[in-house]
């Protein structure tokens, strides 16, 4: 397992000085111009002095100086540092250090959402992709919750392998900053990317055979294809837990969008919101989603094509959700949450919603708005 | 600190006693009879169509190899008896008078096809002990026959099938509501009985809240099946509340007394509202659990539910003691006959020689020295509380977490609970499926326990922190002190790999050796 490291040193910059994000030079600038201190190196280096602790002299590959090197100076570790095309202070220099590293089976960075967007575009193919948290946007699911349970994981994953379980598909999602300024949260689903998880909720093989979570979800999605009815138009949300839907009925669902299926064939692939307005005419709508990994996202992350209009249309009752038992557990609340971008709306959704988690099984799930 | 002991398990390595002995090996010669005797007798004294034909695949050694055998692989056992906190599985010690009041001929010589005339002792001991639990529970009748607590979650499904069938309204009441923190047999059984299940997840108090269960339950319920105190050890303050707003839409309500040892006594299923109840006999009072069996689930329930019970029922009429099987509502049967009955006398003498006031005394101590141990525990770096943020005393038992200590060392709690086991203590017990505390593991000391025991216990827990810090890989490489060393888990889900019984690990071996052959 050969890891890569890279750090943004200008990650998080934007957040303590009211800026909620710091994507691109300007915005550098007018963050350090109002006082801002970079963290991103300090918490980079607080997880992998965790992982010198733990396993001294593991290897790891990074660029120079505050793109990675800077930081592990001291630690130890055994450190190859690869030359990249200098540092210009933006998003170009994650971009070169990371295709730096396309012999590299993991990279870790340490960053926010725009610099998982940004790894995530040049991940070597098969590599996965662990985020030491830094940013001030963080709705992506491949972030560790601090940066010693990011070292501690790394730790795990070169020691002790089966303490590690992996997300094959965790969100990548990245908010439109400008827009985001201007007070809509608007954060697309860019990709899906392979994650550690710890293992900590779940038993380490001693015996006993594992639950295959897959088969699970499969098998909820199987009982609503079943019972989807004639002439109802079925909104299918992004992510594979409501793509499984259209798998059941063997279609290929369009991962990263959103595709609608009426008396069991596809009707629109990755469609837009004006697609699924028409196509909806006068008639019944019925929702399938997923939940976004940690976070706990039901609407408004990664799905905006689902637009308020056609959510009220299918109201609460509409809404068909689908997630695992692991999943809902390893949620940072107990709470689902949705924001639509009309409060209203958002208000009417909250309350109790039934998560089909398996064939036969439901979870009762608590809606909120935050 | 208690001094911890330096403690080593015997390793004898010797092969499996089918593999012992020699051609001829006897326990015992027996002399032929004499001409007389097979005069008097006849030598046929078997029916041809019944004699074997084939010698019995015995080991052939002798009386004093097999006692020899046996004790050493109980020497290689950490033998039940030693510091043992397994929670949720309320460890008590079993008495040896209970043990020897069912060794006596009259229950061990009895069957139960005999006519119940000639049961009238044993019939009236089970008799009796459904009057103790009908005391502490409230219910009106309760049966035996579940071989454990999660035959009679099973028991329970039963009946409410046969419940809503006998309504009309099976097609209607479908679902099953029950708690992510209900012991898993409460799901799986329901489910196994045909109901859907709808689960609620803890919300902050540690419990799911009130709301969720009035949002999940409707005119579609069947029942709810609720453990309270759960595996956490909080008590769910609002259980009444629960059991309202369940009834309101007409569905029955199960206690699943799992965890009974920190209410025992203080508490009624029957005036909590409750419909029905188990108690585990093997845990709460006192009967032995073996590895897994036998075990008693013993099923109580009201009198709106009894037509429903499996039969037969023990029940008393004009002062004889009668098995009712003429039970036409009945679900049927979960398990043959009435249940494991050494089982049920076992708990009737525990019951008997606590009394009320000492079951409820047991209740109190068990409460508090779980939570002189909470108190000890809070102390040791690396350790956190599940649910920190609840200030409520705990009950029985508390769910732990090693997560800070796992973080920090790589040693989780698996890797420690093989550790427990070179200072002779048992592995502690981790936390049911699904684990939604990171490295979880779950102490309950239970009335049993002296402060010295319980001590040296925490003592231990202490120890192998420090041990985590300074030498990671020992602890994970362990245990050392152990006959054997780690059990490769993973070839517990090749079938090819194990075998339950020398016959079927013969015909596997041969099966790989023929592959082999052939490779």
């Amino acid at each position: 397992m050969k890891i890569g490291l890279v750090v943004n040193p200008v990650a998080g910059l934007g957040g303590a000085v009211g800026l909620k994000g710091t994507d691109g030079p300007d915005t550098v600038a007018e963050a350090l111009r109002r006082g801002a201190v970079a963290r991103s190196g300090a918490r980079a280096r607080r997880a992998m002095a965790r992982l010198a602790d733990r396993v001294p002299g593991t290897a790891v590959v990074t660029a120079p100086g505050a793109l990675g090197a800077d930081w592990l100076a001291g630690l130890d570790l055994s450190v190859e540092v690869r030359e990249t095309g200098g540092a210009s202070g933006t998003a170009r220099d994650t971009r070169e250090a990371v295709a730096a590293m396309a012999d590299c089976d993991l990279v870790v960075f340490a960053g926010g959402d725009g610099t998982a967007r940004d790894v995530a575009g040049r991940l070597p193919e098969r590599a996965a992709l662990l985020g030491i948290p830094c940013g001030v946007k963080m709705h992506s699911g491949v972030f560790a919750v601090s940066p010693d349970a990011a070292g501690a994981l790394l730790a795990d994953i070169v020691a002790a392998p089966d303490r590690v379980a992996w997300d094959p598909e965790a969100e990548v999602m990245d908010i439109d900053e400008p827009v985001l300024r201007a007070g809509r949260l608007a954060p697309r689903l860019y990709g899906h990317a392979r994650t550690p998880l710890a293992r900590g909720r779940i038993q380490a093989s001693k015996g006993g055979p594992r639950k295959d979570w897959g088969a699970e979800l499969r098998g909820a999605a199987d009982e609503v294809a079943r019972g989807m009815e004639p002439g109802t138009l079925y909104v299918i949300g992004p992510g594979t837990s409501a793509g499984a839907v259209a798998r059941a009925l063997g279609l290929t669902p369009t991962v990263l969008g959103t595709d609608a299926i009426r008396d069991g064939a596809l009707v629109a692939q990755d469609a837009r919101a004006s697609d699924l307005e028409r196509l909806a005419g006068d008639g019944p709508v019925r929702i399938v989603l997923g939940v976004t990994g940690q976070q706990g996202f039901l609407l408004g992350r990664g799905n905006q094509q689902i637009a308020p209009a056609l959510i009220r249309r299918a109201g609460r009752e509409g809404l068909i959700v689908l997630a695992t038992e692991d999943k809902l557990a390893a949620l940072a609340q107990p709470r689902l949450w949705v924001d639509t971008g009309d409060p209203d709306l958002d208000r009417e959704l909250c309350g109790f919603l039934r998560v089909r988690t398996g064939r036969g099984r439901e979870m009762v799930m608590r809606v909120a708005t935050s | 600190m208690t001094r911890l002991p330096e403690f080593r398990a015997a390793k004898w390595d010797e092969p499996v006693v089918m593999e012992m002995g020699r051609p001829g090996g006897r326990g015992q010669h027996f002399p032929a009879p004499e001409p007389e005797v097979t005069e008097a007798v006849g030598a046929a004294l078997i029916p041809a169509a019944m004699a074997r034909q084939d010698r019995p695949e015995l080991p052939e050694i002798t009386e004093f190899e097999a006692q020899r055998h046996y004790l050493h692989l109980s020497q290689m056992t950490l033998g039940m008896m030693g510091v043992s906190l397994f929670g949720t599985c309320t460890m008590k010690y079993n008495s040896k008078t209970a043990e020897f009041a069912t060794l006596r001929p009259e229950l061990a010589e009895v069957h139960p096809y005999q006519h119940p005339d000639t049961l009238q002792g044993v019939l009236e001991i089970m008799h009796d002990f459904d009057g103790i639990l009908r005391s502490l529970s409230g219910m009106d009748q309760f049966i035996f026959q579940a071989g454990g607590g999660a035959d009679a979650a099973y028991t329970m499904a039963c009946v409410a099938r046969a419940y809503w069938q006998d309504r009309g309204m099976l097609g209607q009441r479908t679902e099953m509501v029950t708690s992510m923190q209900a012991h898993p047999c409460n799901p799986a059984t329901a489910a196994a009985a045909g109901f859907k299940v709808v689960n609620l997840p803890l919300e902050e108090n540690g419990y799911p809240s009130l709301e969720a269960l009035k949002a999940a339950v409707s005119e579609k319920t069947a029942l709810i099946m609720i453990n309270n105190p759960d595996d956490m050890g909080i008590y769910n303050p609002e259980i009444k509340e629960w059991v309202k707003a369940a009834k309101e839409v007409g569905a029955l309500c199960f206690y699943d007394h799992a965890n009974f040892n920190g209410v025992m006594g203080k508490l009624s299923a029957r005036e909590l509202g409750f419909d029905a109840c188990m108690f585990m006999l093997h845990k709460t009072f006192g009967a032995p659990k073996a590895g897994g069996g036998p075990a008693v689930g013993a099923f109580g329930c009201t009198d709106d539910l009894a037509a429903y019970l499996p039969t037969p029922v023990v029940v008393k009429s004009g002062g004889r003691y009668l098995l009712d099987e003429d039970r036409p509502k009945s679900a049927g049967k979960v398990r043959e006959f009435w249940g494991n009955v050494p089982q049920v006398v076992k708990a009737y003498a525990w019951a008997r020689a606590m009394g009320a006031e000492g079951i409820q005394l047991g209740s109190d101590i068990s409460v508090v020295a779980n939570n002189y141990m909470d108190k000890r525990l809070g102390e040791i770096p690396g350790l956190a509380r599940s649910n920190p943020q609840v200030g409520q005393h705990r009950m029985e038992m508390t769910r732990w977490s090693l997560g800070p200590l796992a973080e920090e060392t790589g040693v989780g709690t698996v890797d420690f609970a093989n550790r427990m086991a070179d200072y002779g203590i048992d592995p502690w017990w981790m936390s049911h499926e699904p684990w939604i505390v990171a490295e979880p593991f779950t102490p309950e000391a239970g009335e049993l326990w002296s402060k010295e025991d319980i001590d040296l216990w925490i003592d231990v827990v202490a120890k192998i922190c420090e041990e985590a810090r300074s030498d990671p890989d020992m602890v994970k490489s362990a245990p050392h002190n152990q006959p054997i060393a780690q059990v490769k888990g993973d070839a517990f889900e090749d079938p090819a790999k194990w075998a339950m019984t020398w016959r079927a690990w013969k015909r596997k071996r041969a099966g790989s050796d023929a592959a082999r052959g052939a490779a």
